[in-house]
C-alpha cells in the first residue's frame, strides 16, 4: 500500500484528541506562521544581496564605481552571507518547517515554541553579523578565512545563526520523533523523513565549522589566544563547506521527489530508492570537504584522493535522482496518451510555473553537475581553483538548480500558509521571472565559466593587472558578467513584486499543498531505510576514515601559527 | 528491494563511469606523478626573509636535480617578489613559494601552476614550461583591499643557451 495515504488517516486520527479542526492536508494555522517568518527573511535576503551582486558585476565590467567610499570586499561579504548562508537557511527552515506540519502533523506547542526561540537567534545572530559588515569590521567574506581577522561579534553572529538552525531543525525533527512513537512500524511520510535527514547531515557538518569559531577564531578575535593553525581552521570549515551545499540541494530535492509528482499529476516512482539516495547523501555529505582543498600545502596527496573516490560517489544518488524524474515525467505523459519515444515530453505542464521553475532546475543541474566532477577531479581542480569558473558553477547549482526550485515552492507556499490563491496572472509573472533567471544565468554563469578557463580569479574587484594581454581579454566576459547580473536583477524584482503579492494583496482562498503518492505496484519501503542508527554508525565510521590521519598530520607538523591581520 | 530493469542499466553505466574516472585520476597521480602541490614544508613565516631559500628570491639555474631551474618566489600584502619570472622555453622548473602574512594565491593564469600560499607552509609544484609566452601571474585568493592589485608576470623565452639543454 501506499505510505502517504496510510500517513494520512493517522494524521486525521492524532488530531482527533485535539479540539480545533485541523484537516491532514494543510500546514497548522500556528505553524504557518513560524514558516512564514523564515520566508519572509529569505526574501528581504534576497532583495539585498541581488542588490549587491548587481553591483559587483556592475565594478568588475570597468563602467562603474561605488559610491560613498563603500569597498568592493564588503559589498562581496554582504552577498555571499546574505544569500549563501541567510536566504538559504532560512528558506530552507521556512519550508521544511512546513513540510513537516503538512505531512507529520501540526507541531506540539513545545516543539512550535522551539521553532520560535530557534528563529529568534538566528534573527539575532544575523543582525549582529550585518553590523559587523556595515561597520567594515568583516569584511572577510562568507568564508572568513584566517588569518584574516574580522571583528569577535561577526563570528558569533553567525554562530548564532547556525546554533538557532540547530533549534529550529531540532523543533522539526521532534515531530517526526513523535510521529514515529505514535505510527510504530509503518514507513513514515516521506517528506518528514527527508526533512530529519537533511537535519542530521547540517547538525554532524556544522559540528566542523562550531569547533573551528569556538576553539579558534572567536578567542583569537578575543585576545585570548595570540595565535591559530591556519590549515586546521581551513580543514574544519571545509569539514562543513562541502555539506552546505547538500544542505542547500536537498530541499530542493525534496520538492523534486514528493510535490513535483503531484503537480504533474503523476506519482513518486519510488519510496524506497528516494529515500536510498537521501541515504547515500547523507554518507557522502561530509567525508569529502578537503576536495576543495586540493592545491594546498600540508595535505597529504594520498588522502586528498581518498576524499576524491568518497566526493564522486555522490554520482550515485544524483543518478537515481535523475531516474526517478523523469520516469515520473514519462510515465504521466504516457498516461496523458503521449505517443512515440518522446511525445510525452509535450504534455507536461510548461504553463504552470509550480512544474516549470523546478524543471529549469533540474536542466540547469546537468551542466552544474559535470562542471563539479571537473573542480572535484584532483589534477584538473588545478586549471579552474579560485577562478571564476568556480563562481559560475555554483551560480548554476545553487543559484539556478536551487533557488528556481524554492522560487517555484514559494509561489504555492506563501499562499497556503496565508490563506491566499496564486492567480493565472502571478502564475504567467513567476514564468517570466523563471526565464528572465534563465536567460540571465546563461549569460552570467556561461561567462564566467569561459573567463575561468583563461584564468580570471574570483572574488576580484576590476582590476588590468598592469595592462597584461590576458587580462584584456577577461574584460569583454566580464561585461557579458554585469549584463547577464543585470537582467537577473530584473528577475529578483518580479520575484519580490510576486511574493509581496502573495503575502498580503492575492485574493483569499485555499492554494494546495501538493504532496505525491507513491505509484501503485512500487514495493513496500525496507524499514533499513528508516534506521538512523545504521546509517550513523555508517556516517561516522566514513568520517573517521576520511578525516582522522589528515587531522593529526595537521596537527602534529603544525607551524607557528598565525596571528590576525586587518587588511581591508 | 526492487529496482526497474532500466534503473539498474542505467545505475550500471553509472557506477561504469564512475570507476573509469577514478581509475584515470587514480593512475595519472599516482603513476605519473601528477599530483597538484601537496608539500609538507613548514616555515616560520615571520622570518621568510632569512630562511633560505627564501632570504634570495628569484630564478635559480641548478644542477643535479629532476628540475633545471628554480622559481623563488615570497608574497605579501599586496605583491610578488620578484616582479618579473624569466625561464627559457622547454626547461624544466620547479616553483617553491610561500607567504609572510595571510593566504595567497600563485596563479599562472590559463595553466595547470595553480596553488594556494599559506602561513607557515612552503607550496611546490615542478613543471614543464613547453609553449613561449608572457603569462601573467595572479593572486587568486581574496588577501585585503589591494587583492586585485597583486599580481607579477612569468616570461617564457626562447633561450639563445642551448649548451645546457
Amino acid at each position: 500500500m501506499t505510505a502517504v495515504i496510510t500517513k494520512d488517516k493517522k494524521v486525521t486520527h492524532n488530531n482527533k484528541g485535539n479540539s480545533k479542526v485541523i484537516s491532514s492536508t494543510k500546514v497548522d494555522r500556528k505553524d504557518a506562521k513560524l514558516a512564514l517568518a523564515h520566508i519572509m527573511v529569505a526574501f528581504i535576503a534576497l532583495f539585498v544581496g541581488g542588490l549587491c551582486g548587481l553591483l559587483q558585476v556592475l565594478v568588475r565590467s570597468g563602467q562603474f564605481k561605488l559610491p560613498f567610499g563603500i569597498g568592493y570586499y564588503q559589498v562581496l561579504t554582504v552577498h555571499g552571507v546574505l544569500l549563501g548562508l541567510i536566504l538559504t537557511t532560512y528558506f530552507i527552515l521556512g519550508f521544511q518547517t512546513a513540510a513537516v506540519s503538512r505531512t507529520a502533523g501540526a507541531l506540539s506547542n513545545k516543539q512550535r515554541k522551539t521553532g520560535w526561540v530557534g528563529f529568534w537567534i538566528m534573527t539575532i545572530g544575523m543582525l549582529a553579523a550585518a553590523t559587523m559588515v556595515l561597520l567594515n569590521e568583516a569584511s572577510v567574506l562568507y568564508t572568513f578565512y584566517a588569518p584574516l581577522q574580522a571583528h569577535w561579534i561577526y563570528y558569533l553572529g553567525l554562530t548564532l545563526v547556525v546554533v538557532g538552525s540547530w533549534i529550529v531543525g531540532l523543533a522539526q525533527s521532534l515531530r517526526y520523533i513523535q510521529w514515529r512513537k505514535e505510527n510504530k512500524g509503518q514507513t513514515s511520510p516521506l517528506l518528514s523523513f527527508m526533512v530529519v535527514v537533511n537535519n542530521l547531515m547540517w547538525f554532524v557538518a556544522t559540528l566542523g565549522v562550531a569547533a573551528e569559531v569556538l576553539f579558534q577564531l572567536l578567542p583569537w578575535s578575543l585576545g585570548f589566544i595570540e595565535r591559530i593553525d591556519v590549515l586546521l581552521t581551513r580543514t574544519l570549515f571545509w569539514y562543513f563547506g562541502h555539506a552546505l551545499v547538500y544542505f542547500w540541494l536537498l530541499p530542493a530535492y525534496m520538492v523534486w521527489y514528493a510535490i513535483v509528482p503531484k503537480i504533474v499529476g503523476g506519482k513518486i516512482f519510488s519510496d524506497a530508492l528516494a529515500r536510498l539516495s537521501f541515504m547515500l547523501f547523507l554518507l557522502f555529505s561530509i567525508p569529502v570537504g578537503v576536495h576543495h582543498q586540493l592545491t594546498e600545502p600540508g595535505i597529504d596527496g594520498f588522502w586528498k584522493f581518498v576524499q576524491v573516490v568518497l566526493t564522486f560517489f555522490v554520482v550515485i544518488p544524483s543518478l537515481l535522482t535523475a531516474f526517478s524524474m523523469f520516469a515520473t515525467f514519462e510515465l504521466r505523459g504516457r498516461e496523458l496518451g503521449a505517443k512515440g519515444v518522446f511525445g510525452w515530453f509535450k504534455n507536461l505542464p510548461w504553463n504552470d510555473v509550480r512544474f516549470l521553475l523546478p524543471f529549469i532546475g533540474m536542466v540547469a543541474f546537468i551542466p552544474g553537475g559535470a562542471g563539479g566532477l571537473v573542480n572535484a577531479s584532483y589534477q584538473m581542480n588545478q586549471l579552474i581553483h579560485n577562478t571564476i569558473w568556480v563562481t559560475g558553477h555554483f551560480h548554476l547549482t545553487v543559484a539556478t538548480t536551487v533557488v528556481l526550485t524554492f522560487f517555484g515552492t514559494a509561489y504555492w507556499l506563501i499562499p497556503h500558509l496565508t490563506g491566499r490563491k496564486l492567480t493565472k496572472k502571478m502564475n504567467n509573472l513567476g514564468i517570466v521571472s523563471g526565464i528572465l533567471w534563465s536567460v540571465g544565468m546563461v549569460i552570467m554563469s556561461g561567462a564566467m565559466h569561459i573567463a575561468g578557463l583563461f584564468g580570471a580569479p574570483r572574488r576580484s574587484e576590476y582590476s588590468t593587472y598592469g595592462g597584461s594581454e590576458q587580462a584584456t581579454e577577461w574584460i569583454s566576459y566580464q561585461v557579458a558578467q554585469a549584463v547577464g547580473g543585470t537582467i537577473l536583477f530584473i528577475a529578483i524584482l518580479f520575484i519580490i513584486g510576486i511574493v509581496v503579492n502573495l503575502l498580503w494583496f492575492a485574493p483569499k482562498g485555499e492554494e494546495e499543498f501538493p504532496i505525491a503518492e507513491v505509484a501503485e505496484g512500487a514495493e513496500k519501503t525496507p524499514a533499513l531505510l528508516e534506521n538512523f542508527k545504521v546509517w550513523g554508525v555508517i556516517l561516522v565510521a566514513l568520517i573517521l576514515i576520511a578525516y582522522t590521519i589528515p587531522l593529526i598530520d595537521i596537527v602534529q607538523n603544525s607551524p607557528l601559527g598565525s596571528k590576525g591581520y586587518k587588511f581591508w | 528491494m526492487h529496482i526497474h530493469k532500466y534503473e539498474k542499466w542505467w545505475l550500471s553505466f553509472g557506477a561504469a563511469m564512475l570507476v573509469a574516472f577514478l581509475v584515470i585520476v587514480g593512475v595519472s597521480a599516482f603513476h605519473n606523478g601528477t599530483h597538484p602541490n601537496n608539500s609538507k614544508w613548514t616555515i616560520n613565516y615571520e622570518k621568510v626573509d632569512e630562511i633560505a631559500p627564501f632570504n634570495q628570491p628569484g630564478v635559480h639555474k641548478v644542477e643535479g636535480k629532476d628540475w633545471d631551474y628554480e622559481v623563488v618566489l615570497v608574497a605579501s600584502a599586496f605583491s610578488y617578489n620578484p616582479m618579473n619570472i624569466e625561464i627559457p622555453v622547454g626547461s624544466k622548473v620547479k616553483f617553491i613559494a610561500t607567504t609572510k602574512d595571510v593566504i595567497h594565491g600563485f596563479e599562472v593564469a590559463g595553466t595547470n601552476i595553480n596553488m594556494m600560499l599559506e602561513p607557515g607552509y612552503v607550496s611546490e609544484y615542478v613543471t614543464t614550461a613547453d609553449k613561449v609566452g608572457e603569462f601573467l601571474i595572479v593572486c587568486n585568493e581574496y588577501c585585503g583591499a589591494g587583492h586585485a592589485m597583486m599580481y607579477s608576470k612569468l616570461m617564457v623565452v626562447n633561450s639563445n643557451d642551448s649548451s645546457n639543454h
